[in-house]
């Protein structure tokens, strides 16, 4: 095999991954930078839109609607729990607030398990995405799957680009994430504000979750961890709070990986998140602040 | 010795010798929640000196509880097990075990090691940062556990482990584990730990370090995690790597709020309430059947009334239901003791 079909192909799969990591990582940035809420259930909003786009398919919507529908109920239910739990809280302790979300994760995942029961179910792809496309004698392969996630990324970054630059609820979102106190001072409509990024995060998450089950084939109540998980690194490498670090850090952590997997022996391999959470250790010691360098939150 | 602390180790010693009638007088039901409680109990007091009392709120503990289990169950298989068992265990660990008490000690003070090298890194970060960069300490353990086959058998199940805790053993080691931390939470490290919680600077202007004070209460807490894992793998007899994984950190963390954070008898109490919460509700879970109404078994319910409990807590008492202090017996406050409910009547 070529050198540089090998590249390419490595790429690619780093950008496939690299992208929904960069999806979910958005979002916890978003919240991140606007509460100073580290939102462990944000991942569960990816659980949250994969189960409503299945149901939305199962009930005959067309797959195409159903993920628009999913993707809607994923933002909805992240609005619900910013109104039910996170505002009661708000400003509590940096620990309470943490807390506060990990009962949330806990509540949304045994609810899932309640109502779908806590084995993977699959995940209904129309034969047109599911398509291998290979090149070059099958030294390049990749799914439609991979092609409709980095362009569904594409324009949600674009969206949000537009969004936070372009609209006076943008404007307020960044100034809101500059100084809450301050925002409301200006009379900022905070509670709406954080609504709408809530909205969007969560938005995100769940066309991240419906990307993921679409690429792993299945969904789960509990899918939403580990690239929760990712997603965390993800943000903290690019500097937590800033969106453009986050969309960084989810390309580099997908590149990453993926490099782990293609250029060391197979016998590290199994040890892929072991080494990325130790890396992400190692440059928290040296970089807290991430390497867009956002100020005021990281202390050593 | 305060008198508080000498009628709780008076309590404690009662409850101890009571508890060797107990376990054949009680039904086995009764013996099985009360030695998890107890096992439990001490996993959540150990969670109390980092995450309540430095304020640093790791989310490994479980981690910890996960290296105490596997080190007790390598150390404990009879040789002839760990043949068929572990048939590609080095040579060292292959030709010979450890009883019972040995193993457990042995398994807390591999914890405490694995403490003091992941701690030193890890209490260098603050808020948010040490919460995840813990999580991920858990994912690293989980990992690790699941590709080290031929110590761990990988993701199957470790079976075999010599049943050896019963209800007196558990309870003795929970109230061991109380009196040592409860003596070190009250010593000038205790106030130590407290101090770097309340004001890292001020702290720091009367001398104390913040790092190795917090890696202090981090190591001592792993200690006595790897000691309450290693009570599990005997009690059990058999565990795997799911075992030790977010549903449990959660558990163990709910208790330690609910209690109250930074409180060996609010850890306690916090067990106790949610264990009786979760016993009650994972019988209604089941499903009930009278007569005419029958409703279907619900799995997940209990743990969604947890999480429901949790939140409502936030919300209206974050501090816990003690907060920080301790259960004390009044009229009795020697004045050396000084802690921050001193002042209260």
């Amino acid at each position: 095999m070529s050198p540089l079909l090998y590249l390419t192909q490595q790429t690619i799969n780093a950008l496939a991954i690299g992208s929904l990591y960069a999806l979910v990582s958005i979002g916890l940035s978003l919240i991140f930078g606007i509460l100073r809420m580290a939102n462990f259930a944000h991942g569960d909003m990816m659980m949250v839109g994969a189960f409503a786009t299945l149901l939305l398919v199962h009930a005959g919507v067309p797959f195409g609607v159903a993920v628009v529908g999913g993707v809607l109920i994923g933002a909805l239910a992240g609005a619900l729990v910013e109104r039910i739990a996170y505002r009661p809280v708000r400003g509590s302790s940096d620990v309470t607030l943490l807390l506060t979300s990990l009962a949330v994760t806990y509540i949304l995942e045994n609810l899932g398990i309640l109502i779908f029961t806590s084995s993977p179910q699959n995940f209904p792809l129309p034969a047109l995405l599911d398509d291998v496309v290979s090149m070059f004698d099958g030294q390049l392969i990749f799914t439609r799957i991979n092609v409709l996630t980095l362009a569904a990324t594409g324009v949600a970054l674009l969206f949000l680009g537009w969004f936070v630059t372009r609209t006076t609820m943008g404007l307020g979102m960044r100034a809101a994430a500059e100084d809450l106190g301050a925002a409301n001072i200006v009379g900022l409509d905070v509670n709406r504000l954080i609504i709408v990024a809530f909205v969007l995060a969560s938005g995100f998450a769940g066309l991240a979750g419906v990307l993921w089950a679409a690429q792993s084939g299945v969904v789960e109540p509990a899918m939403g961890f580990t690239p929760l998980l990712k997603a965390f690194i993800a943000a903290i490498i690019g500097g937590f709070g800033s969106i453009p670090g986050a969309v960084l850090g989810g390309f580099l952590l997908g590149a990453l990986e993926t490099m782990i997997v293609a250029f060391l022996p197979s016998s590290i391999t199994p040890y892929r998140d072991a080494i990325v959470f130790a890396l992400l250790i190692a440059f928290l010691l040296f970089r807290p602040a991430g390497i867009l360098r956002v100020q005021g939150e990281a202390k050593l | 010795m305060s008198r508080t602390q000498t009628i709780w180790i008076g309590i404690g010693v009662v409850l101890l010798a009571l508890s060797f009638f107990a376990q054949n007088l009680l039904p086995d039901y009764a013996v099985r929640v009360l030695t998890i409680t107890c096992i439990n109990a001490l996993l959540v007091a150990s969670m109390a000196p980092a995450n309540g009392m430095t304020g640093v709120f790791s989310l490994g503990h479980v981690g910890f509880v996960a290296v105490g289990a596997y080190a007790a169950g390598i150390l404990s298989l009879p040789v002839a097990t760990k043949g068929s068992m572990l048939p590609d265990l080095p040579g060292w660990l292959a030709g010979w075990y450890l009883s019972f008490l040995p193993s457990t000690l042995v398994a807390g003070c591999v914890t405490a090691a694995v403490a003091i090298v992941v701690g030193a890194p890890l209490l260098r970060l603050s808020g948010h940062f040490v919460s995840v960069a813990t999580l991920g300490f858990l994912v690293i353990v989980n990992e690790i556990v699941i590709n080290a086959d031929s110590l761990t058998r990988g993701a199957r199940t470790f079976t075999g482990v010599p049943l050896e805790t019963t209800l007196p053993w558990a309870l003795g080691w929970l109230v061991v584990g109380l009196i040592a931390l409860g003596r070190i939470a009250s010593s000038p490290t205790g106030r130590a730990w407290r101090a770097t919680r309340e004001d890292v600077v001020a702290a720091r202007a009367i001398g104390i370090e913040t790092q190795p004070t917090r890696l202090s209460a981090f190591v001592l807490g792993a200690f006595f995690a790897g000691i309450g894992g290693a009570l599990y793998a005997h009690y059990l007899g058999s565990f795997s790597p799911k075992s030790f994984l977010f549903a449990y950190t959660f558990t163990l963390i709910s208790m330690l709020v609910i209690g109250g954070m930074g409180s060996l008898s609010g850890a306690v109490l916090g067990t106790v309430v949610v264990t009786a919460l979760s016993e009650v509700l994972r019988n209604l879970e089941r499903g009930m059947d009278f007569g005419a109404l029958s409703i279907p078994p619900l799995y997940g319910a209990s743990q969604i009334a947890l999480g429901l409990l949790f939140i409502a807590i936030m919300i209206l008492r974050p501090e816990g239901l003690l907060g920080p202090r301790e259960i004390r017996f009044p009229n009795a406050r020697s004045p050396k003791e000084t802690t921050h409910d001193s002042a209260a009547p």
